[in-house]
This record gives C-alpha cells, sequence and structure tokens, in this order.
C-alpha cells in the first residue's frame, strides 16, 4: 500500500484519481504510526511552505523511518520543496533534509510569478522518474518557489531563470509540477514511481 | 519556456454544452464528457466548464458533470458560474475542479477570495471579470453581464490579486460570441497591470485572433468555445498555426 500524506495543503482528489486511474491504491494514514505498512509515501501539497507545520517531528520522524528502510518516497511540487534543507517562503521551518539545498522565490524581473501553465522538462541524467518520458516534454506547474540546481537534478525548467523541475537521490523523487495534471507524461511519471515500488 | 495556454470553455446547461452569442440565444453543442475528450485528444491545455444553469438542482447537477469531466482527464479543469459561498467551492473541488471560477460573488463578496485562497491555495481561485467599454473606461458587468458592477476591470483585477486571486479571466462582454477577435486592448491593460496569468476570453473567430491576443494583448492564456464545439478548428491545427507565428506552444 502506497500512504498519500493529507497535510491539508490543498486538495488530494486529483492525485488520488491518477493514481486509481494507474491501479494504485492510496491510503492516507491517520496518524505517523500508520506509514509502518507503507510500501511507498507520496507527499503532494500545493501553497505555502508554512503549510508544513502540519506534519511535526512525529510525521519526520515516521517518513524518515521509512525513507531509512528504502521505501521509494515522492514529493510533488510543495512535496518536493519540503524533501529539501528548507524554504525562503517560510524561513522559521526545517524541511526533511533529504536533499541539500533551500527553496527560493523565482524572481519576477521580466516574467510573470506565479509560473502557471505548461513548461519543458531538460533532462539532466538518465535512469530516473523520468524515464520514457521525451526531452522537452511539457507539464503543468502553478507554482511561485522553486529547488535550487543541484547534483541531484534531474530536470531542469526555466522561467526568467533555470530551476531543478525533477529532482532524485536513489530512492526519493520529487517534482516540482502536477503530473496528476500533466496528461500521459504525467501519468509516464506516476508509473515509474509505481515502478520504484516493485 | 512557459507556453501560452489554449483553454476550451464549456458553457453548460442542464448537464448539455451551450453556447450563446453575447451572452443569449443558446443552442445545444454537446455532451461535457465527450467534448472534453475530444479537446484533450486533441491538446487542449486545460477546460473550463461554466455552469450557466440557474435551478435549485443546479448544484448536484454540476457536481455530476464535472465528475464525468475530470474521471478521465489529467489537466486542469476549472468550474465556474453561479459559485456564491464556501459551500458551492467546496462541492466543485469535490467533484474534481482544481480551479473555481468566482464573478458576481467575487465583487459583492470580496472576502471570499482570501478564505478560498488560504483553503485551497490561490493557484485553485480564478477571479472572472467580465467588461466593456464605456468611453474610454473597461466597466465591470456582473450576473452574466446584466448588471453593472461599477467596477473598473483593471482596479478590479489589481483587488482581485491582492486579495489572493490566482488568475484573472477576462471576458469582454462587447466581444462575446462576435468572431470579431479579442479586445486586445481591454487584454492588455488587465494583463499589464496584474502579475498573475491572464486568461483573455471573448471574441475569438480565426487562428489570427489568437495570435493577436498572446502579442498584442499579452494574455497568457486564451479561452474560447464555439470556434471548437462546432469542430470549425481543431485545438491542434490553431496550435500549430502558433508555433509558426513564433508563440511557445503545448504541441
Amino acid at each position: 500500500m502506497i500512504a498519500l500524506i493529507d497535510y491539508k495543503a490543498g486538495n488530494l482528489t486529483s492525485v488520488r484519481k491518477a493514481f486509481a486511474a494507474l491501479g494504485a491504491d492510496l491510503f492516507t494514514p491517520e496518524r505517523p504510526d500508520d506509514l509502518a505498512s507503507a510500501d511507498a509515501i507520496v507527499v503532494p501539497g500545493v501553497g505555502h511552505f508554512g503549510a508544513t507545520r502540519a506534519l511535526g517531528p512525529e510525521w519526520i520522524q515516521a517518513i524518515l523511518g521509512r525513507v531509512g528502510e528504502l521505501r521509494p518516497l515522492l514529493g510533488i511540487c510543495l512535496g518536493m520543496q519540503w524533501l529539501f534543507e528548507g524554504s525562503d517562503e517560510a524561513p522559521e521551518l526545517a524541511g526533511l533534509g533529504l536533499l541539500s539545498g533551500r527553496c527560493y522565490r523565482l524572481p519576477s524581473t521580466d516574467v510573470k510569478i506565479p509560473h502557471v501553465g505548461w513548461n519543458s522538462l531538460d533532462m539532466q541524467r538518465e535512469n530516473t522518474i523520468v524515464d520514457q518520458v521525451e526531452d522537452h516534454a511539457q507539464v503543468y506547474f502553478t507554482h511561485s518557489f522553486v529547488a535550487p540546481v543541484t547534483g541531484d537534478t534531474v530536470a531542469v525548467t526555466s522561467h526568467g531563470q533555470p530551476f531543478a523541475s525533477v529532482v532524485q537521490r536513489g530512492h526519493v523523487a520529487g517534482v516540482q509540477f502536477h503530473p496528476e495534471k500533466s496528461g500521459e507524461v504525467g501519468l509516464q511519471v506516476l508509473r515509474n514511481f509505481l515502478g520504484m515500488v516493485g | 519556456m512557459l507556453s501560452k495556454r489554449i483553454i476550451a470553455c464549456l458553457d453548460v446547461r442542464d448537464g448539455q454544452v451551450v453556447k450563446g452569442i453575447n451572452f443569449e440565444g443558446l443552442r445545444t453543442a454537446g455532451d461535457p464528457a465527450e467534448l472534453a475528450r475530444r479537446y484533450n485528444a486533441e491538446g487542449i491545455d486545460e477546460l473550463v466548464i461554466l455552469d450557466i444553469t440557474a435551478t435549485l438542482e443546479r448544484r448536484r447537477a454540476l457536481a455530476d458533470t464535472i465528475r464525468a469531466v475530470a474521471r478521465e482527464l489529467f489537466i486542469p479543469l476549472a468550474v465556474g458560474g453561479g459559485i456564491r459561498t464556501d459551500a458551492d467551492a467546496a462541492a466543485a473541488v469535490d467533484a474534481g475542479a482544481d480551479k473555481v471560477s468566482l464573478n458576481t460573488a467575487a465583487l459583492s463578496n470580496p472576502s471570499l477570495i482570501t478564505t478560498l485562497a488560504e483553503r485551497y491555495g490561490s493557484q485553485a481561485v480564478l477571479v472572472a471579470i467580465d467588461a466593456k467599454w464605456e468611453d474610454d473606461r473597461p466597466a465591470v458587468y456582473v450576473r452574466s453581464g446584466s448588471t453593472p458592477g461599477n467596477r473598473d476591470a483593471v482596479s478590479w483585477a489589481r483587488e482581485a490579486e491582492d486579495r489572493g486571486a490566482g488568475e484573472i479571466l477576462l471576458t469582454s462582454i462587447d466581444r462575446d460570441g462576435t468572431k470579431a477577435g479579442f479586445d486586445c486592448k481591454l487584454t492588455a491593460a488587465v494583463s499589464r497591470a496584474v502579475s498573475i496569468p491572464v486568461i483573455a476570453s471573448g471574441g475569438a473567430g480565426t487562428l489570427d485572433h489568437f495570435v493577436d491576443v498572446f502579442t498584442d494583448g499579452c494574455a497568457d492564456a486564451a479561452l474560447a468555445a464555439s470556434i471548437f464545439h462546432y469542430a470549425e478548428t481543431s485545438v491542434r491545427n490553431l496550435k500549430t498555426h502558433l508555433r509558426d507565428a513564433g508563440i511557445p506552444v503545448r504541441l
């Protein structure tokens, strides 16, 4: 069973529906202990980094515990940003710290912020969560803050300046875009994640 | 580079897609789920379901329509028309809407924008503005274009952004259903005044009208209904035309 973490940061219906279309039923753990039975974890979310405050030390410990047992973890949008050390959006909160770096606001010098719409993935390496997705394929974004380009970056997207749109380190992956809203390309990413779960 | 979005609008009444000329004279254009499927296959970037029914049964029928469309489509779906309260918005979101579009209710109760933005995130809150020129002023109209809103479209768009709107859906009442082209002057005035995306609506008749609204109109997205419903052009055909004109699109 795959756990879908609900911390009230947006509506989970579409994420659940997209996984269901691929034959995967996700459960929503009510307490951190419920994660003990999770084969994998999905952290979705849109909106303000401050929303991750709802995932207190017990949740963090439970999630890191499963990750330590090599269970795959997928962060989507805000969930991906949470994989990093923190974000300028809520400097007082720490992220999961599974990936190094801090999230920051995209500068709005010559582009509109928030970054809303379809933009392309420029692939940086192979054998990842975006396998079988064509280079420059377009996916749906809606966000203002971004993760830095680091050694964990799998794909880069540009909006005024480049940012990490797909990240992966071992069995921990994250996508800044919304795979549940990105048509067939997005479904392929979710399929790849299911493949990691085995 | 961020693509310019092409959005198809399904005006739904009693579960059927209809399209009016200047908001009147409706005629049936098909089953919403069937049309949505066709547009998705053609590469539409987003869908808007606009409920133009006004009966007590409206909300339940609308939820059924949203569910039918959302069941198999994995692209953004916005729902508008008659969303006046938290409960209306929650019903639409629960049925599978990614965004709710507020129009009359946003103007009469602007705090609803903030309430919904705090609950679902700004990306889920679209403020729809229907405007027409009165002398040199883009005047806002509400109640399906029938009642003056006593506001200027540019200042209202700015206020909506400040209150938490994630996008503006701007419809030209003068052009709606006329196929005379988008109102580029109106669109540019609003788009330049806000930092959130502006979706231009009303007046699409030819492929070049879309080129115009993305260049002269500074639109981030363009919405159309009848040009697609009656298969006058396909979404793919339109996007190919835009790409050839140097406008970034998802093809």
